[in-house]
This record gives structure tokens, sequence and C-alpha cells, in this order.
């Protein structure tokens, strides 16, 4: 044999580690070819539209785009001060422009955002602005003695700001001011916060009722005989199919004033007729129904981790002295983890983003924070507002996958 | 850009072409008995005049869905029947077409149209059709000696039982303060103070937990015969509506009530604006205004409509002139909802009522 320690070629002369690459690669985009579709999808549909959204929360160039020469005036300013003149002149400037492009509207909007009574002040200066001559600041004044007032200065030059941080502090009760500090928001505006407590709270009780309830059902179902657990299951299943509005509307035939829950409790002497229980419109609704629309999201995860559970283990351990309860506790239950830990994790991350529900149901107290988003996105239009409500949810609920992985570990998790 | 103007041109000439033959356009309202009474008295008639087809379809109120249709370029509804405050706010925001008033045909005898309407009816981009108004009505078969004052309303003692009220700040703070004992002339300039603001929310909070909140306006109506709420605070057609219709024995309380405005609005960008406003323009005519009076009990936005104001369709001997909100027995007491004051106030009152109402 001689010396040639030279790379291993293929049929066709070209080194094997080579045509190995080549051959993987070729692979590799031929299975990228068949996810493109779904990536493209998607992307398109899905990422881009929440990032463009998501961005609202942080910028709005609203105030600048429209009102160029009192955005460059007030940037300078430092809100301290009395408005001056030259503020002044640039605002009556934009005002007669933005009066003539029929933007005032917009402006005022976003102003007033800052500062209620704000609009009004715009639009209607904005009507004489054409016939004021300088000094601009007496005239403004004299138009309207809010002019004179700093806070109104003050708005704008929060309005003027194109990068705001201004929308997602309100998500947290916060204010931001015009020196670029945060203080608390007043006590009577303070919402968010309550609200997302009370989210959270709802989501980790509904979590825990659909555990509590779940892991028995499917306990059953995986000791059962394969024909009788497939029957059981279709009872699961049922109402999984069953569309969500349906059963939502169900359970308030069922738990109204006059329903048929309260009338059993009337029949029986538990409630008298003038004295029924209130269980819907408000939480304790919110979370009958929510428990019962996410249980099927509990048991069936648990169902597929117990599936996998050899009844033999349970078994062993009876057979060394084990009492059932420990034999259940030490050596049953920890094999079900991975199950419950998928459940919880479904469950709790559904109900924390859950919206049709607690709005039906949910009368004042049982509303959670994604119909405060809706509020916003329908009702006041306040899309930056709501942008900033989701911004905060989505990081959060990342924070409790991140929590997640760094006490169960994801690779712990099984969905079947 | 060019391809646009192209198409645009092309669709114009086979729209000019098309116009003997029959358009249709979208119109929103409000659902219930109040699109019927316009479908009765606007839709079918024209309908029948020009040969055009109405697709009518129902909302909640509101700018969301202009915004969103608006915005994104899609724009599907013709014309829309909003409150004023959405009305002037739509406008301000560029998301409505503007209305020329010359359009607006004149009364019979001859009176401009622009003289014709109540103060506030014709604006920029809106031109309105109906005066409604915010009242409470109570079920007078379950009450004898009902309430008379708005004071009553929140009189849990005198009048026991749930309250209903819609879900919002708007009517419910001015009722508020009016039952507190403020003069109507001073309630919006008191709402503007901080002080009047938290006797307001004071008020309400003296039957906060005795009541149910509602959004719809078909919802009051069921609530009362439902014997969910003991009164409740309606829409006035809505309960007249349930009165005549379906021989209810509700009552309403006219001492308070917050009048309103609601106005045809065109979204910018109206895939059939011509035939829309030709629809509009005929709508708001002084026979199909005395036309819906006779329908729904709201009062007809122009002047000389009200003359022309008849008895209940279905029932000839209910003279509508007493049910209308304008009428003099009723209207002693009444405040017209400040629109100004809540274009500038209701992002900060919303936020206030949210937080009160979460509470």
């Amino acid at each position: 044999m001689s010396d040639t320690s030279g790379p291993i070629l293929a049929a066709d002369g070209t080194p094997l580690k080579k045509k190995l690459a080549q051959t993987l690669f070729r692979s590799r985009v031929r299975a990228f070819g068949l996810v493109f579709p779904l990536l493209a999808f998607i992307i398109i549909s899905f990422i881009v539209p929440i990032i463009l959204l998501l961005t609202q929360s942080v910028y709005d160039s609203r105030y600048a785009d429209l009102m160029p020469n009192s955005t460059a005036a007030v940037a300078n300013w430092d809100a301290v001060s009395d408005p001056t003149e030259e503020m002044a002149a640039a605002m009556v400037a934009d005002l007669i422009v933005a009066r003539e492009t029929k933007n005032i509207g917009k402006v005022a909007t976003r102003v007033n955002r800052e500062k209620s009574g704000t609009r009004s002040l715009f639009t209607k200066s904005a009507r004489s602005a054409k016939k004021m001559e300088p000094p601009y600041l007496d005239a403004l004044i004299k138009k309207d003695k809010k002019w004179a007032d700093i806070e109104t200065w003050k708005a704008v030059k929060i309005s003027a700001k194109k990068f705001n941080p201004g929308y997602v502090a309100a998500a947290v009760d916060l204010k931001y001011n015009a020196d670029g500090s945060f203080s608390r928001q007043s006590e009577e505006r303070r919402i968010h916060g309550m609200l997302f407590y009370r989210t959270l709270e709802i989501s980790f009780l509904v979590t825990v009722f659909t555990l509590l309830l779940g892991y028995p059902v499917a306990y059953l179902l995986s000791t059962l005989s394969v024909k009788t657990s497939n029957l059981l299951l279709i009872l699961v299943l049922l109402p999984f199919w069953t569309s969500l509005l349906v059963r939502t509307t169900a359970w308030i035939a069922m738990l109204q004033g006059q329903g048929v829950l309260n009338d059993l409790f009337v029949v029986f002497g538990l409630a008298t007729d003038d004295d029924r229980f209130s269980l819907i419109y408000n939480k304790t609704g919110t979370l009958i129904s929510m428990t019962h629309i996410l249980l099927p999201f509990m048991i069936l995860p648990l169902y597929s981790v117990m599936k996998t559970i050899p009844p033999s283990y349970v078994r062993a351990a009876k057979s060394m002295g084990a009492k059932p309860a420990t034999a259940f506790w030490r050596v049953y239950f920890p094999q079900s983890v991975p199950g419950i830990g998928a459940g919880a994790l479904l469950v709790f991350i559904l109900a924390i983003g859950y919206y049709i529900t607690p709005a039906l149901v949910g009368g004042q107290d049982g509303q959670m924070i994604s119909n405060i988003i809706d509020f916003h996105m329908r009702k006041s239009l306040n899309w930056n507002l709501a942008a900033a409500l989701g911004l905060v949810l989505l990081v959060f609920v990342l924070f409790m996958f991140w929590l997640y992985d760094r006490i169960v570990g994801i690779d712990n998790m099984k969905l079947g | 850009m060019k391809l646009t103007k192209t198409l645009l041109a092309t669709t114009a000439l086979a729209f000019a072409a098309g116009a003997a033959t029959a358009g249709e356009i979208t119109v929103v309202s409000w659902g219930g008995a109040y699109t019927k009474s316009q479908v009765e008295a606007y839709h079918k008639p024209w309908m029948a005049k020009t040969g055009n087809t109405i697709v009518s379809e129902d909302y909640n109120g509101g700018l969301a869905e202009v915004k969103a249709q608006v915005e994104a370029g899609n724009v599907t509804w013709d014309l829309v029947d909003v409150e004023l405050s959405d009305a002037v706010r739509g406008c301000d925001e560029g998301l409505l077409e503007t209305i020329d008033p010359a359009i607006l045909p004149p009364a019979p005898d001859g009176t401009p149209a622009m003289e014709d309407f109540i103060d506030g009816a014709v604006s920029e981009c809106a031109v309105a059709n109906i005066v409604w108004s915010t009242i409470y009505a109570y079920d007078s078969s379950k009450m004898e000696n009902g309430p008379k004052t708005m004071a009553d309303f929140f009189d849990l003692e005198g009048f026991p039982g749930k309250r209903g009220l819609r879900k919002g700040p708007k009517a419910n703070l001015e009722m508020a303060l009016i039952a507190d004992g403020v003069a109507n002339t001073d309630v919006y300039e008191m709402l503007g103070t901080e002080e009047g603001v938290a006797r307001a929310f004071a008020k309400l909070d003296t039957i906060k937990d005795s009541t149910v909140w509602w959004e719809a306006g078909a919802q009051p109506p069921q609530l009362l015969a439902d014997g969910e709420v003991a009164m409740t605070t309606a829409y006035n057609g809505r309960i007249f509506n349930a009165v005549a219709a379906e021989d209810k024995p509700f009552e309403i309380v006219w001492d308070g009530q917050v009048f309103d405005l609601d106005l045809w609005v065109m979204p910018k960008g109206a895939p059939n604006k011509d035939l829309a406003m030709d629809f509009l323009a005929f709508s708001t005519a002084t026979e199909q205004l005395a036309a819906q009076a006779s329908w729904i009990s709201y009062g007809p936005a122009r002047k000389s409509s009200a003359p022309l104001v008849g008895n209940y369709a279905t029932k000839p001997d209910l003279a509508m002139g007493p049910q209308m909100p304008t009428a003099p027995e009723n209207f002693a007491t009444a405040i017209q909802n400040d629109f100004e004051f809540w274009a500038d106030n209701q992002d900060e009152l919303n936020e206030r009522f949210n937080a009160w109402l979460a509470k």
C-alpha cells in the first residue's frame, strides 16, 4: 500500500466528506421547501402583524408628522420655564396647516390623551389661527387662557415624542411626564395593575380547579379497558368540540338568577325565591365557566402521559410493602408530573388571554385584561394603549414560560 | 398609481353607465325596533322609488368598525347611523366623507333645509335624522306608586330593587348629578371639575351594588320584562316599542332625560358614494322623518316634520306626539348631551368609569 493518506473519494472522484455535505444540504433544502409555505404563512399573517401592532405601543409619530414646527420648538423647551413666543409662533403656523389639511382632529385627539380638554382647545384655536397676529403667545392666550397653562404645553411636548414610552407606562399605571420622568397614575385612574392581578388570580385558580377535577378523570381513563375508556373519552371530547359560545351561553342558562341551578336551590330550600345566589355576571361565573371550558386541555395531556405509565410499577411498589397512598405519591405521581406540567401550562396560558367568556359572564368584577384591550380597540380607539397592554401581557407570558422552564424544564413537558 | 387611476376611471364610467341598472348600498344602524322604523320609513320607499336595494346591517355604536375599515382601505359600509359625539370625532379624525348640505331637499313649504333642521343637526360630515333620549323606565305592574323623579332612581329604600344602567359614563354621570340636586343647566360645568366628577361617582356608588349593566339598546326592555331589574335607564324608543308593540306595562320617567341626536355619516371611501348620498338626502326629507316617527317614538330632526307626525303605525288610536322626547310635557327638565364635553373628556372619564367599575 502506498502512502496516500489523502481524503477518501467518492465514486466520481470528489472527496466523500464534501459529497456527504452536499447531499445533506440538498435534503435540508428539500425539507425546508416543505416547511416553507407554512413558515411564510405564519410570518405574513401572524408575526408581522403582531410586530406592527406592538410597535404602536412605543411609536406614535402622529403629532410629529402633522405639526413639525411646534415639535421642533418644544423639543428644546425644558418643561419648567414659561412657554416662549417662538413656541407659540410655531404652534400657530402648524395649526393653520393642520386645519387646511383637515388633520387638526387627529392632532387634537392625540394631545387630548395627555390632557383632557385640549381637544376642543386645539380645534377651536385652529379655526381662528389664520387671523392671529404676532405676538402669537398673547393671541393664543387671548383666544383661550389654557394656552397660558404650562400643563397644556407639557401635553404638547409629550405628544410630540415619536418614540414614546407613555403608552407602556400607562399600561402599568404609570404616568410619563414631560421632563422624561415617570410618576404613579392618580389613584382613581389606576386600573391596569388591578386587572393584571385579577387576570393572574383567575388564571391560577382555573388551572388549580382544572387540575383537581381533571387528574382523577384522566387517571380513570388511563386505567380502564380501551373499550370503556374510548367511550368515556368521547364524553371529554364532546364539549371540547362544541362551540365556545354555546358552552358559555349554556352556563348562563344554568347559573342565572332565574336559571336551572337557582331553581333547584329554591326547591331544596337552600335559597329563598327573593334571595337567590348570584352565580353569574361576576367572578364566580367567570371561574365556573372557564374551568369547564378549559378542562379538556388539562385532561388530554394528563391522559396521554398516564397511559404510558406501566401499571406494573405501582404493583411492584405495593408488593414490596408500600401502602396504596405511598405507592401513589412516590411512584405514580412523579411519573405523571410531565402531564401536569403540560396541562397546567396550556390551561394557564390559554386562560390568561381569555376574552369571550369573561366578556359574557364576567359582569363587573369578572373582567380580565383582555376585555380592557378589547375596549381600547373597539370603543376608545386608543390602539396604542391596547398594543401596550398586549405587549405587557406578552412579556409576562414569556416570563412565565421562562420561569416554567427553570423550575420544571421544557423537556419535561409532554403533550402526547 | 397610473393603473389605480385608470381602474378608478373605468369603474366610474361603468358606474355612470350602470346608473340605470339597480345598485346596492349597505346601511348600518342600531338594530331592533329602531332599524325596523328606518326600514319602514326610509328603506322601503327609497327602494320602491329607485329600484336599488339596501343591505341593512346592525352594530352596537362606536367608531371602531369605521376606523378599521377606513384604515385598512377596505370600506364596505356606505352609511352609518351614529351618535353626535362619534360624528364629531369621526369627522375630526378624517374618517368620514364631507356632506354637501345642498343635496338636502327643502321643507315642503320651501324653507331651506339648513333652516328647517334643528340646531346642530347638520354638520360638516353628518346629517341628523332623529332626536332620542336616555330616560329611565319601570314596570308599573310591579310598582304601584312608581318613581317620579331622577332622585327616585337612586333611592333604594323608597323604591327597592335592582337598577339597570348603561355600561359607560355617558348619561350616567349627568343623571347622578341631577339626582344629587344639581340644576340641569349646571351639570356639564360641574362635570368639568374634579369635585363634580367625584360627586357623580359618589352618587353612583350608592346604587353600584344593586346595578345590572347593559350594553345593547335591546337589553333594558328585556331586563325589565324578565324581572331582573326594578327600573332601568334605556333609550326612550325601545321602551315605547315594548309598550306599544308588545303591550308591556312599562312606564317612562321623563324627569332629567338626557337627549342626543342620531346622525347619518358616510365612512371615507364608501363604495357606493353617490347612491348612498341620494339615499341620505331622501331619508332626511320632511316626509320620511315624519313617517319614521309613526314607527318609533324618536323626534324628527326637522321642524317641518313635527306637524306631520301622526299615530302609531299599527295602532291607529295611539298618538305619537306625546311619546316624543321633545313633547313639551316631557321636555321641561331635559338636558342635551354636550358632545363637546364628551369629545374632550371621554377618554379620561371612560378610564375612571372602568376603574370604578372594576373596584
